[in-house]
């Protein structure tokens, strides 16, 4: 067969990589770092991008197969739709971070870039990797790259003591994870006596008890990077530490590739039964309405959103267990309905999160700081940067006629149509999933109206917000970028939908032509939803006329905001984040146990009062520690195995290797 | 000729006749308290005279703060093509324009909100702060109570719903209707700012929710502010007048003009519960939201045991 567009796509990947290479050696010269190291990612990206629509377009397979001498390791690459599908969010997301990393670095003074360069190349040529990896071997080589490169820049600020906390989670975490998943692919290749990705496939037959321990196991190591409950506590902490296109890119499309794994696995497991349907709708229901909950507590903007991804990969799971209930019903509207709508809210999310978080940036290099509650009025001077923002904070709602509205509507049809069967079964997971994705739409509302509000509204409510500047050009374009890719999904969905269908067809295991059929009613209903949207921006047009003309020969005047007769009002008595989400969280306080530090007034005339509340992570105090705790304990006793020196531990190693090595010959 | 003037009058019948909604509950309201009350068409002439005064705008404030009256305005024009009269099929309908309604709801919050936060002043910050709590909490409550009603009539738009209620579906449905029905009630007095959840007549701003967002809106802006939530108004009585009073079987100018009737009584019986009973504690609010969702949930059960 042609190697063509696979050799295209290396050829890619490796530009990305030489890019950080070439970064690194030209460390001292700054300028010259950045440009090979952004020119390296940019191109290659482009490259990438060529096999990955072609394949995505047309169907089909393009795959490489090279021998390894690693037992059971191989050179096995393979784009298929998902995978190319994959690699559509992961490039174009890095080319826009890639771009705007080269400004928002320079932020950085006195603090050597190239290593940033180099490990963000490195990140993206790997999550390119293992998306295309089909084999076990390369998959869990490529993992671990990628997951070491994100620690790395992690931890680009390591003089700080809470980055360097955040990092260790997330290595912690992230290798925990990782443990889960060499034992899943170990029972895997055992069951096929191969480590290639086709083998695993060709097991019709697996035992269901070793079909659902496979599940489980990939649910967790999976889900450990993608981030869903109770395993996403490694977020909150990374996403704040890394500078801000990381966070971008790390939220936007590296979590995804938990989702890109559980996916590929759902594919070797033909007929999953129903309560794997079950269990991903409720982790992703509980996912998406903790997520949102504790964003809604978050004083910092960069933890806040860090937590949205949190509840994005939850909505995206629930899509993904409506598909499977789909399946195992033999319902492929649903099966359709459900998966379509999780991928598509898996580049919505990459697209929004992405612009979000770079919003995010643009406001911290602006101000200095990642509080909220110091903040505001920003949006007077740095118009460009609020106006993105703001079209990121109505998507990222599910609001039309933006891109989060039509994913969430796919699975809300595809839940109504499960109710409408009344088939207990269906109408119960439907149900569920109508409540929590309700609820979370209106938690999500009121989380973005008080960032929106609080950081670019009203007026500055410290120095910090005072004589901000508008960000470069150079960081201002990537968002004007993806601000656009948000209004053209929501307003051409119909065609957005059909460039997905061999993505579609290919995980549920459907065959084109159905897909294609069963997408037609779907993509009309979806030109009508374009078609309010463009009524929508008519009625908007014509209004504007109408009241231009009403004022035309009024008064317009200006004055100061009506302060109800207060004499001396101050920007500090604005209302704050933390006084603006106080009654949801409250609500929810069950499930937040927000601490709060007050002192109280003493006298008729109070000088000082003092109020601080923080929302820490429940189940890393609840659930964790105590774990980590006991198993602190227990390993504690081993201690005095330990002589601290690295030479020991690799004799240890190869002691336990020797004593595998004689227990499997003898 | 028939089919285009019958789904023509319905969004036309609201523009019209959606102001008249507040007079009746003032009206009402003045009747029980022994007053006389203002002028049933005192929101027309309000209407009339604010659209030709000036506008005074803060100077904190930014685009957000203009742009908001017109985008929540041409937000509830739209939903008003969704929304079906006399059981009839609305202008625009497809399967799902559910749950474009209800997020075309959630965009005309958020602009309302954020508008309330340009003005960087802390009251209309409180009232925002209230808005974004109950109505994140009346989400649910709504979508289950129309899943409740789509799983019903096994439909997915809701015009096809309201067609579906015949008075044979509404005898054999009886328990579905009443519990979403009141879930709707619930909803609607939340949504629209009515006693027992907020006061829009009150004079003090820090107790107030919806009336303190539009604090510093004058003029036009103002105009389209008190135009959209008469239409909200109307939209949501007509929903629930829609649900509870099923086809009566005589066509369709015989409905519309039941239909119509009923929204008029809905806003008495509004008027009524306005004048009876004293607005919650704010804490007591979301309790109140809670019934609503009990009320949806009992729906679903009282559905899927059929």
């Amino acid at each position: 067969m042609f190697y063509y567009s696979i050799k295209i796509f290396l050829v890619g990947v490796f530009l990305i990589f030489f890019g950080g290479i070439l970064s690194l050696l030209f460390w001292r010269k700054q300028k010259l770092s950045i440009l090979v190291g952004t020119l390296g990612a940019v191109s290659g990206s482009i490259l990438g991008l060529i096999p990955a629509i072609k394949v995505l377009l047309s169907g089909g397979k393009e795959s490489l197969y090279i021998a390894w001498s690693i037992p059971f390791g191989a050179f096995f690459v393979e784009i298929d739709a998902i995978s190319a599908f994959f690699l559509l969010c992961i490039f174009i997301l890095s080319i826009i971070t890639a771009i705007y990393g080269s400004r928002y670095l320079l932020e950085y003074k006195n603090k050597s870039l190239a290593k940033a360069i180099f490990f963000f190349n490195v990140l993206i040529s790997s999550m390119a990797m293992v998306v295309v990896s089909a084999n076990g071997m390369l998959f869990l080589i490529c993992w671990e790259i990628m997951s070491i490169a994100s620690f790395f820049l992690v931890t680009f600020e390591d003089e700080h003591k809470h980055v360097r906390q955040a990092g260790i989670v997330y290595l912690i975490a992230t290798h925990i994870g990782t443990a889960f998943l060499l034992v899943m692919f170990i029972l895997l290749g055992r069951e096929s006596n191969s480590l290639d990705f086709d083998k695993f496939a060709a097991i019709k037959l697996l035992p269901s008890s070793m079909a659902s321990i496979i599940f489980i196991l990939s649910l967790v190591g999976f889900g450990t990077k993608a981030g869903l409950v109770p395993f996403h506590i490694w977020l909150p902490e990374a996403h704040p530490a890394a500078p801000s296109h990381v966070s971008a890119l790390m939220s936007g499309v590296m979590i995804k590739t938990g989702i890109y794994g559980i996916i590929r696995v759902l594919t070797f497991l033909p007929n999953p039964p129903l309560w794997w349907g079950w269990l991903l709708i409720i982790v992703g229901a509980v996912s998406g309405v903790i997520g949102v909950l504790f964003a809604l507590a978050q004083h910092d903007i960069k933890r806040l959103l860090a937590y949205h991804s949190v509840e994005n990969i939850g909505i995206i799971t629930m899509g993904l267990g409506l598909g499977v209930v789909g399946i195992n019903s033999g319902s492929q509207i649903l099966a359709i309905l459900g998966f379509g709508g999780a991928i598509l809210h898996i580049l919505n999310h990459a697209l929004f999160k992405g612009l979000l978080f770079l919003g995010a940036g643009s406001v911290v290099s602006a101000a200095g700081t990642r509080e909220i509650d110091e903040l505001g009025g920003l949006g007077k001077n740095m118009f460009v940067t609020s106006v993105t923002f703001l079209i990121g904070a109505v998507a990222i709602c599910g609001i039309p006629p933006l891109n989060g509205f039509i994913s969430e509507f796919l699975i809300y049809t595809g839940s109504f149509k499960g109710l409408i069967t009344k088939q207990l079964d269906l109408a119960a997971v439907s149900i569920i999933i109508i409540g929590s994705l309700a609820l979370i739409g209106g938690l999500a509302l009121a989380c973005f109206t008080k960032v929106y509000g609080i950081v670019f509204l009203g007026e500055p409510r410290s120095k910090h917000a005072m004589n901000v500047q508008e960000s470069s050009m150079i960081m201002l374009v990537p968002m004007i970028i993806l601000a656009a890719l948000c209004v053209f999904i929501g307003l051409f969905s119909s065609i957005t939908i059909n460039w997905l269908k061999q993505c579609i067809s290919q995980i549920a295991g459907i065959g084109p032509d159905v897909v294609s059929s069963q997408i037609l009613p779907l993509s009309n209903i979806l030109i009508k939803v374009s078609f309010a949207a463009f009524c929508l921006f008519a009625a908007i047009a014509i209004l504007l006329f109408i009241r231009k003309k009403m004022l035309s020969a009024e008064k317009v005047s200006i004055a100061p905001t009506w302060d109800c007769g207060y004499a001396k009002p101050d920007a500090r008595m604005q209302y704050t984040a933390s006084s603006f989400a106080q009654p949801l969280v409250d609500t929810f306080k069950m499930i937040l146990r927000t601490r709060k530090i007050t002192e109280p007034i003493k006298d008729l005339f109070p000088v000082e009062g003092q109020f601080e509340s923080s929302t820490p992570e429940v189940s890393r105090d609840y659930l964790f520690n105590p774990i980590f705790r006991v198993i602190y304990l227990l390993l504690g006793r081993l201690r005095w195995l330990q002589g601290g020196n690295i030479q020991l531990y690799i004799l240890y190693i190869a002691l336990t290797l020797i004593a595998l090595i004689i227990w499997k010959l003898r | 000729m028939d089919n285009i003037s019958i789904r023509i009058i319905q969004p036309i019948l609201a523009l019209i006749l959606s102001p008249l909604l507040f007079g009746i509950i003032n009206r009402t309201k003045a009747f029980f308290a022994g007053r006389k009350g203002q002028p049933l068409f005192q929101t027309y002439f309000d209407l009339w005279k604010l659209v030709h005064k000036g506008v005074v705008y803060s100077k904190t404030t930014g685009w957000i703060f203009r742009a908001g009256p017109i985008i929540n305005l041409s937000a509830i024009l739209l939903i008003t093509l969704f929304i079906p009269l006399g059981h009839s099929k609305a202008v625009i309908f497809f399967d799902g324009d559910i749950f474009l309604v209800i997020y075309l709801f959630a965009l005309i919050r958020f602009f309302t909100i954020i508008a309330a936060l340009d003005t960087g002043s802390s009251f209309e910050g409180m009232g925002a702060s209230r808005e974004a709590q109950f109505s994140a909490l009346t989400e649910p409550a709504l979508f289950l109570a129309l899943a409740a009603i789509a799983c019903g009539t096994g439909k997915l738009s809701l015009s096809e719903i309201l067609v579906s209620i015949t008075s044979k579906f509404w005898l054999s449905h009886i328990s579905i209707i009443l519990f979403v029905a009141a879930t709707l009630i619930i909803v609607l007095l939340t949504e629209n700012a009515r006693i027992p959840v907020d006061d829009p007549n009150t004079h003090l701003e820090l107790t107030m929710i919806h009336e303190v967002m539009v604090l510093d809106s004058s003029g036009p802006d103002f105009a389209f502010i008190v135009f959209a939530s008469a239409l909200k108004l109307w939209v949501f009585t007509a929903l629930f007048a829609g649900v509870l009073i099923p086809d009566i079987g005589f066509g369709f100018w015989p409905n519309l003009g039941i239909c119509v009737l009923a929204v008029l009584c809905v806003s008495v019986v509004v008027g009524i519960i306005e004048s009876c009973i004293a607005r919650l504690k704010l804490l007591f609010v979301p309790h109140f939201i809670f019934i609503a969702t009990v009320f949806a949930v009992l729906a679903m059960v009282f559905v899927l045991r059929k």
